[in-house]
């Protein structure tokens, strides 16, 4: 077997947020296809870990590198090419309201890779029917279902042809019944090996989806592991615990 | 024909040669204060803190002091200490459009503002830097929710506009005050007056409403949005 490569590293993360400590101390890596989902209860630290990995959010100690390459925060052009090369998925969507489903697609194309129009719109539209959204590509964001948008923002995402993919909470927002549709496009991109790091609370998505879970709490990686040995029949893991209980909603509210 | 309509005849394509150096006057103003607001609202709310500071100290001088004694003192005193030349047209339009930029300013921040955030957020994910951000995501949205607070701008800098006659601009309000002093007929000349302001306002106004509604984001209501 080849050994897997490396493609994203992250180094002793520190944040805070005035006197609350977000993150302490937080590192991990990612292997090329690598499928990591990050669970835990909310106030956890998830969210600001994945904002942290394209600096959204800026951490006051700690580093991110990718291909082994650290990231100087300093320098724009090189903060620009990660975010580039990092995708990110978010739980409100965040499309761009006032441009259709296919602008959404096209505006980074040809704002940040100088793209000529019509090649942004030929690969735009490529994305869209990836997602199942080939016939709604001329509608705005407010015409379209939650499940339709963050299709959008995925195939949005994926135009830039990112290395990784980060997706804080993709389902989190949606109805119930729009969650399957943004499932099976995740799932169709984890086939194809896309490399994710996922929050989620979806069951079906930890068990079924990641190679590596990771349980945050209190700002710190509290437990990880394959599925099988945090989740298998008879563990004593928090990570189970939890995971129990979010069955228990689950099934509560079915 | 009563002496008051003879006039009222008579002057009309004078008065009228004033109405377009009115609207010269607003739309000078209105466009300059329109790029200076944009600059202003950008710098206010993505802006350094003593960048932000400044433009505050201007959006304070600029709403703190009346449009006349702006006028005077740019009229004769600034710009003639500086040793600048301008015509009385340049001078209301540079002073009204100083003034407008101020109002036009805290328009835009409120929609800037008022933008969910995350586009924003989203924007950077894909490597856009704040400036392509801001040009291509925020303004499009802020200048879209800003049409109907502007065109209130509109009626108001071109009220305003009157005030110009006191330096010599030959506008709406110089015409008929040079030809009711001559011919005494104030009332019915006055009149008239408020009826060209009224049109230009309302000509303004439905413009600005119909560039409103071309621009209207399919799926939103009045109401925000439909889901």
């Amino acid at each position: 077997m080849i050994a897997a490569k490396t493609i994203l590293e992250v180094d002793g993360l520190h944040k805070s947020f005035g006197d609350n400590v977000i993150l302490k101390g937080v590192s991990l890596t990612l292997e090329e296809s690598e499928i990591k989902v990050l669970i835990g209860p909310s106030g956890g630290g998830k969210s600001t870990l994945l904002q942290c990995i394209n600096y959204l959010v800026t951490p006051e100690s700690g580093t991110i590198s990718l291909h082994g390459n650290v990231i100087n925060l300093q320098n724009k052009k090189e903060l620009y090419q990660l975010r580039q090369r990092v995708g990110m998925i978010f739980q409100e969507f965040n499309l761009f309201d006032h441009l259709t489903a296919l602008d959404n697609v096209t505006i980074a194309l040809r704002k940040v890779r100088n793209i000529s129009k019509v090649s942004a719109k030929k690969r735009a539209l490529l994305e869209l029917e990836q997602v199942g959204l080939g016939d709604k590509t001329d509608l705005y964001p407010a015409q379209l279902s939650g499940g339709q948008k963050q299709r959008v923002a995925i195939a949005r995402a994926l135009a830039m042809d990112p290395e990784v993919l980060l997706l804080d909470e993709p389902t989190s927002a949606l109805d119930p019944e729009l969650v399957g549709e943004v499932i099976a496009v995740i799932k169709a991109l984890a086939a194809k090996g896309m490399t994710m790091i996922m929050a989620t609370h979806q069951i079906s998505l930890i068990s079924g989806l990641a190679q590596n879970v990771l349980f945050m709490e209190n700002g710190v990686i509290a437990e990880q592991g394959s599925p099988k040995e945090l989740l298998g029949a008879g563990k004593q893991t928090r990570t189970q615990g939890f995971c129990d209980r979010l069955k228990d909603l689950d099934e509560g509210g079915s | 024909m009563p002496a008051s309509l003879t006039v009222i005849i008579d002057s009309f394509p004078y008065l009228i040669q004033g109405a377009f150096i009115t609207a010269g006057i607003v739309v000078c103003a209105m466009l300059f204060g329109l790029v200076l607001g944009v600059c202003i609202a950008v710098g206010i709310v993505y802006g350094p803190r003593p960048l932000r500071y400044l433009l505050n100290v201007y959006l304070w001088i600029f709403r703190g002091v009346p449009v006349l004694v702006l006028l005077f003192l740019f009229y004769f005193g600034l710009f003639t200490y500086l040793g600048l030349n301008f015509s009385a047209f340049m001078s209301v339009a540079i002073v009204l459009g100083l003034t407008t930029a101020a109002y036009q300013a805290n328009i835009f921040k409120g929609a800037i503002l008022s933008l969910p955030r995350g586009q924003f957020r989203a924007a950077s994910s894909l490597g856009m830097s704040d400036m392509q951000a801001i040009k291509s995501i925020v303004l499009p949205q802020a200048l879209r929710m800003s049409i109907p607070a502007w065109s209130n701008e509109y009626s108001i800098i071109l009220k305003d506009s009157a005030l110009a006659f006191v330096i010599g601009a030959p506008e709406i309000m110089a015409r008929t005050q040079f030809v009711a002093s001559r011919t005494y007929q104030h009332l019915p000349l006055y009149i008239t007056a408020g009826i060209i302001y009224f049109v230009l306002t309302w000509l303004g106004v439905r413009l600005l409403l119909q560039l409103e509604k071309s621009l209207h984001i399919p799926g939103y209501s009045d109401h925000g949005t439909n889901s």
